[in-house]
């Protein structure tokens, strides 16, 4: 009963807690964007422009709904909530700080402590995509349907890249359930998933963006050749919708790197925030460090955004599948090589000086990755092998 | 490439796209702490290096004598220059034979604003004005007649000089 009950106001703030971060996240697009272009940004309804997403939000209640004449109706209706749901639900297994006790007993901080949390979230993350196709589809509109199809093809090529890159992260975690995968990086600063697969955080970086339809791989919506991709005949709370899952999946993605390789809510230099006896100040505080690491990587996506030009089709493949993919292969390989000697043949345990070695090797590793990916003959020649001139 | 998509071969130092990346992030952050371009309009309707060109053909003024009347002499020179036929003129003359306008009206709606009747105005009473804030509720009210145009109290264009082409 106590559960049934935690369960459902975790699930109300969690949610609330989102919907308006992703409101802020709208607004803090266009500011920090606006900022980078020595613009000021909408800066007029509200202070500082706060009330700004809740004015766009009216005026996309209020618009005129439109229905293409050609589309499929019901996939056409559907697909805004397909798109919308998979983008919330990913948030449920994420830890967002240490456990809440109370008197009827110790309240886990994350919605749900599913032991596959990991999967889970490949899952739901994926489901994501066939609302864009959908979308995409049902309005039979042929910039809709390319950018549907564009859509599905870059999550596919991805997805892989980005499981490949996590499969390092269980193999240290030993676990795929998220809150062991924190409670392993909580030793110290050098366990910090971050440091000792690096390699794995690059990759899994570069694939968050590409899962997130962000820019430079924004190319289902790129609307210099597409119009506004999958959801051009969408208008009024339904297209207000794509934008919402747009930004939870960033949200979501944001605090899924935080978890896999920042540590989670960890609290770097301290070791105090990861035992009990659990307090309520301890759970505010490391929701805090929670909250400002995932804020850091939405700043960074919306940096990220206002930095780079867009890839062009082929060269988006191109990175995808030769180099995402082999790299993270390999380096899933190299890593559980490098597990095996340390952890079977020469038996350390879990600890500082485990992940040192580890990110002795990431160095290294690193060095040779970007030494070959600075000469842009993967992605500028387009698979063309360079002749001697 | 399969469709034929010329492929120029450049030279590394232009393909490092990593370098340039990481350099495109750090001038993208340099920026957010530059000082801001934006006028705050209407609040703020002039900045040190923007403000209205003094030779700006805005609405029309019509320039005043010692007595508070319309300089205006009911030529008819401006009605008949006007390419927008827009200026409404009906001379009238008083006892002492000195022509003035009965009516005088100037739809802005069709003006064009190529400062012709300032040009051709032999007393310099009619001219086009430094204003660009002519917003109303309805469309009547853009037609504007003679105490209307003598109660305008923005600054007056000073046209194009041909003596002096750049305005120095």
């Amino acid at each position: 009963m106590f559960f049934l009950l935690a369960s459902i106001v975790k699930i109300v703030v969690v949610f609330t807690v989102l919907m308006v971060s992703v409101a802020m996240l709208t607004l803090a697009e266009r500011r920090i964007c606006a900022f980078m272009q020595d613009r000021l940004g909408p800066n007029r309804v509200g202070p500082f422009g706060l009330l700004q997403p809740a004015a766009d939000g009216l005026k996309n209640i209020f618009k005129e709904e439109t229905y293409p004449a050609q589309a499929d109706f019901w996939l056409f209706v559907l697909a805004p909530a397909v798109s919308f749901i998979p983008a919330l639900l990913t948030f449920a297994v994420i830890p967002f700080a240490s456990p809440l006790p109370t008197p009827w007993g110790q309240v886990p901080m994350v919605v749900a402590d599913l032991p596959i949390g990991f999967l889970y979230i490949l899952a739901i993350g994926s489901l994501g995509v066939y609302g864009i196709v959908l979308a995409g589809w049902s309005s039979n509109n042929k910039y809709a349907l390319l950018g549907g199809l564009r859509a599905s093809a870059q999550m596919i090529s991805y997805e892989i890249a980005m499981g490949m890159s996590a499969v390092a992260v269980l193999l240290l975690a030993g676990n795929v359930t998220l809150s062991d995968v924190i409670a392993r990086q909580s030793t110290s600063l050098a366990t910090w998933n971050v440091f000792p697969l690096f390699l794995a955080f690059f990759v899994f970086l570069v694939a968050a963006f590409a899962e997130t339809n962000r820019l430079p791989f924004d190319l289902p919506e790129a609307e210099g050749e597409l119009i506004a991709g999958y959801h051009t005949e969408y208008s009024s709370m339904k297209f207000s919708m794509f934008y919402i899952a747009e930004y939870s999946n960033m949200v979501t993605a944001s605090a899924l790197m935080v978890t896999l390789f920042f540590g989670g809510w960890d609290i770097p230099f301290t070791s105090w925030d990861n035992v009990g006896p659990f307090t309520i100040w301890k759970t505010l505080a490391t929701l805090a460090a929670f909250a400002v690491k995932t804020g850091f990587f939405l700043f960074f996506f919306i940096w990220v955004r206002w930095t780079l030009p867009r890839f062009r089709y082929d060269q988006l493949m191109a990175l995808g599948w030769k180099v995402m993919l082999p790299t993270a292969i390999l380096y899933v390989t190299l890593t559980a090589t490098a597990v095996w000697l340390l952890h079977t043949v020469l038996g350390w345990p879990y600890g500082t000086n485990f992940a040192l070695a580890l990110t002795g090797l990431n160095v290294v590793l690193a060095g040779v990755l970007f030494w070959v990916l600075d000469d842009g003959r993967i992605i500028a020649g387009t698979g063309e092998p360079r002749r001697a001139a | 490439m399969a469709i034929g998509v010329k492929v120029l071969k450049r030279p590394t130092a232009q393909t490092n796209y990593l370098r340039a990346t990481l350099k495109g992030l750090a001038l993208t952050f340099s920026h957010m702490f530059r000082p801001k371009v934006t006028m705050q309009y209407p609040e703020q309707r002039a900045t040190d290096d923007w403000a209205i060109a003094s030779r700006w053909r805005g609405t029309h003024r019509m320039l005043t004598d010692e007595q508070g009347r319309a300089k205006c002499v009911a030529c008819g020179l401006c009605p008949q220059i006007c390419p927008a036929n827009c200026i409404k003129l009906v001379p009238g003359e008083d006892e002492n034979g000195n022509r003035y306008p009965l009516i005088y009206e100037i739809d802005e709606f069709r003006c064009v604003f190529c400062g012709y009747c300032q040009e051709v105005c032999p007393e310099e009473a009619i001219h086009v004005g430094v204003h660009y804030e002519n917003a109303e509720y309805s469309r009547d009210r853009f037609v504007y007649d003679l105490e209307r145009l003598c109660a305008q109290t923005h600054p007056v264009s000073t046209l194009w000089d041909p003596a002096d082409p750049r305005g120095e």
